[in-house]
């Protein structure tokens, strides 16, 4: 964490994209070859080029030994009509040239295993190696998905088992390991309430969200070709009951809903919510993105929801934050339990676990499959190692101790010196995370909440969660999880403390930031007007 | 625009949107987000108008905007059909930034109840819910 080193404030702003014709409009011209600047870091000067544009025609990492078989006419096998005319443009490298790509670009990313990652609303937990140890056994690695079921007996049991203890978690009894990711399992939950209540003759067209809810909750909804109602905020920064009260009728699906939400408190009004909400014929559906608050330590079924989904990539462990793979599990209340998706898994009296396509037979009222074959196994395997590992007491444990992290780092950045700049605008406590606004810092140091993230970067952070919630303004919301130090804790809030220091003396460094990364700070109008999705080959 | 601005003879809204109404035709309404607004979205990269001949409600969802940031709703301050949108934002979003009075306008609105204005705020009374 040392000063902020003069020469490279002015240095080469890295890597640029190729501007790219979209929309008619003429491409940018490209730049050549530069310079590299003074205080430039080494991955700076080093442009990033893809696996395409190194290597040499006719190079091999791995040259296979003369065949002994006899060559046959192609045109025997398949009519030249369907067959390629000329071979894949496939990279030609040496086997070191491959290595040193791939550990390059690994030294460009930054994650868990390099530092401090306190994205709020992710759950950036430490992947324990002996998940990924049970997880490389070769009975489950090499498991092949359509196995039948006969000879996969134990895969079988372990999703038998991990959807009992997930049944436990939620305090719901039906679980379905089917969905892939928390949004897929939203959409399971919206899927199945639309399916129950069609069942009972009733067609509901609005699901309620708040404003705090998660991008996803919206997106589901409309996905699901329903009508996306958005419920005010109280000044506590729970549900507003009144405005519940005057948008829950007949014609509402769903609440779905955060506990403790978005801005990390847990809405204490919850009984009430749940009683308007089963009143007008809705359902209630819970959104485990927060779960690692309160895992052990309250019941989403004993708070009256009908439907949860779990993020196993967030509070079960799983390497994540690299686009998956992840899961998302649901586990549903006595009445949804019949829509369910197929096939269900189920244990026969002699004690076989097998896969039920049809559990009603012919009148089945399942939403149906939601993917192919039966989940991220790999997920499974992790998150059953994670709770066996903890039990039921450990469980309870790991949640407990990311609210203390979590009040811990919020009480460092109420000290003086940061607290005026970046208050807490809801709430005193927090759940697992809690959010700062970084309006005052942006009228008071002219240095918005985006510059303070980037200038995090160079201290050895990853940002945490920028600009969400929508309604608190500037925001930044941070989850610091269980498996961090004492001592990582302190040094962020002092790498805040430092930054708004510096601020206060020369703004225009923050603004600048960062400049110890692989690339400088990116043009994010460009990238999402005219983002880069093709590579052109050379000589193609 | 770098300085904030709220022009005394616009109307408010307190989802953050202006209304002009035309000065030849009481019925005609001019519609866009204010300073506020486009400052807290950040750098605005699309807009997608809709359709001339779409029915707005007032306190409604119309419109989208999308920032560097997010995807926010565009409100209604008035109801009425759209009868012109602001072409020239598709392939220049950025104006809505630049001149949130001006060349960034959104849609143009035959008014539907023209008492709705009464409920619409001056821009002293606007400025006075950005206060703190």
């Amino acid at each position: 964490m040392s000063p902020i080193d003069e020469n490279r404030l002015h240095s080469d702003p890295g890597i640029d994209g190729h501007a790219q014709s979209r929309n008619g409009r003429a491409p940018e011209p490209e730049r050549g070859p530069r310079a590299p600047a003074p205080g430039a870091t080494p991955q700076q000067r080093d442009r990033a080029r893809t696996i395409f544009q190194k290597g040499a025609p006719g190079r091999r990492a791995f040259q296979c030994a003369g065949s002994e078989v006899p060559d046959v006419d192609a045109d025997t096998l398949l009519p030249a009509a369907l067959r390629r005319g000329e071979p894949p443009r496939l990279p030609e490298l040496s086997e070191p040239e491959i290595v040193r790509h791939y550990v390059g670009l690994s030294k460009r990313n930054f994650d868990l295993d390099s530092g401090f990652y306190p994205l709020g609303s992710c759950t950036m937990k430490h992947n324990p190696r002996l998940h990924e140890r049970t997880a490389a056994l070769p009975g489950h690695a090499r498991l092949h998905p359509l196995q039948d079921p006969e000879r996969a007996q134990g895969a079988l049991e372990l999703m038998w088992r991990l959807q009992g203890a997930l049944g436990e978690v939620a305090g719901l009894p039906h679980v379905s390991l089917q969905p892939s990711a928390g949004s897929h399992g939203e959409l399971a939950g919206v899927l199945l309430s639309r399916a129950y209540h069609e069942d009972r003759g009733e067609s509901r067209r609005k699901v309620l969200t708040p404003d705090t809810a998660h991008g996803t909750n919206p997106a589901t909804v409309t996905m699901a070709g329903m009508e996306v109602v958005k419920l005010a905020t109280n000044a506590d920064g729970g549900v507003d009951i009144e405005d519940l009260r005057a948008k829950a009728d007949e014609d509402v699906a769903c609440l779905m809903l955060t506990n403790p939400n978005t801005l990390g408190l847990f809405d204490p009004n919850i009984a009430e919510i749940a009683e308007i909400v089963h009143g007008v014929g809705a359902t209630l559906y819970y959104d485990g993105a927060n779960l690692n608050a309160v895992m052990g330590l309250s019941r989403p079924g004993d708070m009256g929801f009908d439907i949860v989904h779990f993020n196993l990539h967030k509070s079960f462990t799983q390497p994540h934050g690299g686009g998956g793979p992840g899961s998302g599990p649901i586990a549903v209340s006595e009445r949804i339990a019949p829509y369910l998706p197929v096939p269900v898994l189920v244990r026969g009296q002699d004690g076989a676990f097998d896969l039920d396509h049809e559990p009603d037979g012919a009148g089945s009222r399942s939403i149906g499959r939601l993917r192919g074959f039966q989940g991220n196994y790999g997920c499974f395997v992790r998150a059953y190692s994670y709770i066996c590992s903890l039990g039921g007491d450990g469980l309870k444990d790991a949640s407990e101790i990311a609210v203390l992290n979590a009040n811990y780092l919020l009480a460092r950045l109420r000290e003086p010196g940061i607290a005026e700049h970046l208050p807490l605008p809801y709430g005193e406590l927090c759940m697992h995370e809690f959010v700062l606004s970084g309006g005052p810092m942006k009228r008071a140091l002219e240095i918005k909440t985006l510059d303070l993230a980037k200038r995090l970067l160079d201290f050895g952070f990853h940002p945490p969660t920028v600009y969400f919630p929508l309604l608190v303004e500037e925001a930044l919301m941070v989850e610091p999880t269980e498996t961090e130090t004492k001592e990582t804790l302190d040094s962020f809030a002092e790498a805040i403390a430092a930054i708004l220091a510096e601020a206060a003396e020369d703004p225009e460094i923050a603004r600048a930031a960062p400049y110890t990364t692989p690339v400088r700070r990116l043009d994010e109008v460009a990238a999402a007007k005219r983002p880069v999705i093709r590579e052109t080959l050379v000589g193609a | 625009m770098a300085q904030a601005s709220y022009p005394d003879e616009l109307l408010y809204h307190p989802e953050h949107d202006w209304a002009r109404i035309d000065a030849d035709d009481p019925q005609l309404a001019t519609l866009g987000i204010t300073w506020y607004a486009q400052d807290a979205l950040g750098e605005v990269v699309f807009f997608d108008p809709p359709a001339v001949g779409t029915t707005l409600a007032k306190d409604a969802s119309y419109a989208e905007v999308e920032s560097v940031k997010a995807v926010s709703d565009v409100i209604a301050p008035l109801s009425g059909e759209i009868v012109e949108v602001n072409e020239a934002l598709s392939d220049n979003p950025a104006m809505i930034n630049e001149e949130p009075y001006d060349g960034g306008w959104l849609v143009k609105v035959r008014m539907s109840d023209p008492s709705e204005r009464e409920a619409l705020m001056d821009a002293a009374t606007y400025k006075g819910t950005l206060a703190g």
